[in-house]
């Protein structure tokens, strides 16, 4: 038995020892054996959270050749960096999972002098909790958490996260399925921070969604099904990105959005240099073109996240007249890039200590059990 | 080396050892490990918080199993007993969905069975949740059928169906007509024919059909995520989120794994014992 198992250490350590060597070979021959004539960066992003034609311009522009991939969430992201799966460059995680790969040690320090476009980057979004040095981050985008409704289907206008926990819509309501959010929501609506460390009040979230669970109050936890579901009228409530709630607006206009009165999560997501990427000075060029406004403009225009950039956010509604030739609708904007009243009362989510998220896992599992 | 084209099976060796059985040692290993690294028998500890999800997935797996044999075997059965013909051109259509890809058609299946989806709205159409309302006396508007465990059941049948149906059919259209012409000479009316000759002679068929819908039934996870909603975890979901959900244990991951390939493989050599005896039975 012990032979076997001694066996199969070795075939793994042997396996991946080839794949690594394999792929660092491959990294040195196109960089070396061309002088430098091929230079490649990987990119691991979001699904649908890109002008893919920027991915062209920036090609043709610096004939640096971009590796353009998408992972789920932020937590499968993790486990692809853990697994050494994924042979990323640069990376673009949320808020909390970037405090947690830096105090991993995961991240490597940005050399801002090859990012001017950092410069654009409105104050606002940097030296955030999860970035206080701002040595790590160049943000992305940013948004809000909210809750989508289909007005058709509901009483009286949704302002308050009590909507997610109704029992006058049970079945009709669709849970978002992480754990992070969904007892984010349960927290806010008892009254407590987003950020809580106590465990008592995290049982009581826990509880609260528990509770709804049992009384049948969730048709289904979900996450990228929610477009269809919502866009089909096949949900009345459910709570997912401002983003992608006005996706769903284009395809069923009877859908609402609000950032509930208990305030909600505000969250940034970030671009970040891994460690041992092999192509940083190409990961700094690509993110020095991101962070550009006109990237930027036309990025908010594709997937209708908000942009940190000062100017492109200022300029999107007339970017917007100028492309399609009507004004943007001024409640709209203010969804896509919530004013500063709406951001007062959001929190941005921290990293939580390595006890919490255990606790926030097994609460979660069990919640399936 | 004696045979010379035993030569041919030796990429095929080399692959089951590389793809196989090394990433089966690996869950071995994995399975009673610690986070760092340390022997441990920590993860089947915790294996009886899970018990419900084990009990869930095996039940519902267990059911859509039932579930293929009793539509697959008289379908099997009809087909073999029909022309050439018709026979290839059943099994074109048994194949058909398979050639598109399995999460497109379970996708397909959301949108039929979705509360406001082409089902109900055709239900809507021909007055059939009228009928229905008026003869219960409630006010539907819809029947629920996404988002339950009938909806999982019904994407595991639909899904692994073929797989039942084309191991029993290959066992009974090479049965010999011989045999069954005898049994009449002997006396056998048709439904002793089938329960003593057919049946039994089939049973082959039907072992490696229920292993081949038993076994990817029970691990399935994305089809209890998309058509069961995702509130009731099924074995699979468990163990994928142990790997890509928020809680990344992969020592986890691989306990249950292997807790469940071992209660998998009791079940199956469990079932061919029994279907060994069958056939012993009637060669006596």
């Amino acid at each position: 038995m012990k032979k076997t198992v001694a066996c199969a250490i070795l075939m793994a350590l042997f396996l991946t020892g080839c794949g690594g060597n394999a792929t660092s070979q491959n990294g040195e021959s196109t960089g070396g054996s061309d002088g430098g004539g091929k230079r490649v960066v990987n990119v691991c992003s979001w699904g649908e959270y890109i002008d893919e034609d920027l991915i062209y311009q920036f090609e043709d522009e610096t004939g640096i050749e971009v590796n353009y991939q998408t992972a789920e969430s932020n937590e499968a992201l993790y486990s692809l960096l853990k697994t050494g799966a994924g042979d990323f460059d640069v990376i673009v995680p949320s808020d909390y999972m970037i405090a947690r790969l830096i105090k991993e040690g995961m991240l490597a320090e940005l050399n801002y002098d090859n990012i001017p476009n950092y410069a654009l980057i409105d104050d606002q979004y940097k030296g955030l909790s999860f970035d206080p040095e701002n040595k790590y981050t160049v943000p992305y985008t940013w948004g809000t958490l909210g809750i989508i409704y289909n007005s058709t289907m509901v009483e009286d206008p949704i302002t308050s996260w009590d909507a997610m926990f109704d029992e006058r819509y049970a079945g009709d309501i669709l849970m978002i399925n992480n754990s992070r959010d969904a007892l984010g929501a349960a927290l806010l609506d008892l009254g407590y921070s987003l950020n809580t460390t106590d465990e008592a009040q995290i049982r009581e979230a826990y509880q609260l969604l528990a509770d709804a669970k049992e009384k049948g109050v969730y048709q289904a936890f979900v996450m990228d099904q929610v477009f269809q579901k919502m866009e089909g009228g096949n949900a009345a409530i459910a709570m997912y990105y401002a983003g992608d709630y006005l996706t769903m607006l284009e395809n069923n206009p009877d859908l609402k959005y609000v950032v509930p009165d208990e305030g909600s999560n505000w969250f940034v997501d970030a671009m970040c240099v891994l460690k041992d990427a092999q192509h940083k000075e190409e990961a700094e060029a690509w993110i020095n073109f991101i962070a550009s406004t006109d990237a930027n403009l036309r990025n908010m225009d594709y997937i209708w996240y908000a942009s940190p950039n000062t100017e492109a956010l200022e300029q999107y509604p007339s970017y917007y007249e100028e492309t399609y030739g009507e004004p943007l609708d001024s409640e709209l904007y203010e969804i896509m890039a919530a004013p500063q009243s709406v951001l007062d009362r959001c929190e941005v989510y921290e990293n939580l200590p390595d006890e919490t998220l255990t606790l926030y896992n097994d609460l979660w599992t069990e919640l399936g059990i | 080396m004696k045979n010379k084209l035993s030569f041919f099976a030796f990429p095929y060796v080399v692959w089951m050892a590389l793809f196989v059985v090394a990433p089966i040692l690996m869950v071995v290993v994995y399975a009673f490990s610690s986070a760092d690294g340390g022997f441990t028998f920590e993860n089947f500890t915790r294996m009886g918080t899970y018990a419900v999800v084990f009990g869930r997935s095996f039940k519902l797996a267990t059911i859509a199993t039932v579930i293929c044999v009793a539509i697959g075997y008289p379908v099997s059965y009809m087909m073999a007993k029909e022309g050439l013909r018709f026979q290839r051109v059943a099994m074109v259509l048994i194949m058909l969905p398979m050639w598109m890809n399995f999460l497109l058609r379970t996708y397909s299946w959301m949108t039929l069975l979705e509360n406001n989806g082409l089902l109900n709205q055709l239900f809507q159409k021909i007055g059939i949740i009228a009928l229905y309302n008026s003869i219960f006396g409630t006010n539907l508007q819809f029947f629920r059928m996404i988002n339950t465990q009938g909806a999982v059941v019904l994407g595991m049948v639909y899904n692994y169906l073929p797989f039942m149906i084309l191991p029993i059919y290959s066992v009974i259209v090479k049965l010999d007509h011989s045999l069954l012409e005898a049994a009449r000479d002997l006396g056998a009316n048709s439904f002793h024919v089938f329960q003593r000759v057919i049946l039994p002679l089939s049973l082959p068929g039907v072992l490696s059909g229920i292993t081949m819908v038993f076994v990817p039934s029970v691990s399935t996870f994305a089809i209890s995520t998309m058509l069961g909603g995702g509130t009731e975890l099924l074995l699979g979901d468990l163990i994928e989120r142990q790997f890509l959900g928020g809680a990344y244990n992969p020592q986890l991951g691989a306990a249950i794994s292997l807790v469940m390939m071992i209660i998998v493989v009791i079940c199956m050599v469990v079932m061919n014992r029994f279907g060994e005896g069958e056939e012993q039975a009637v060669m006596l």
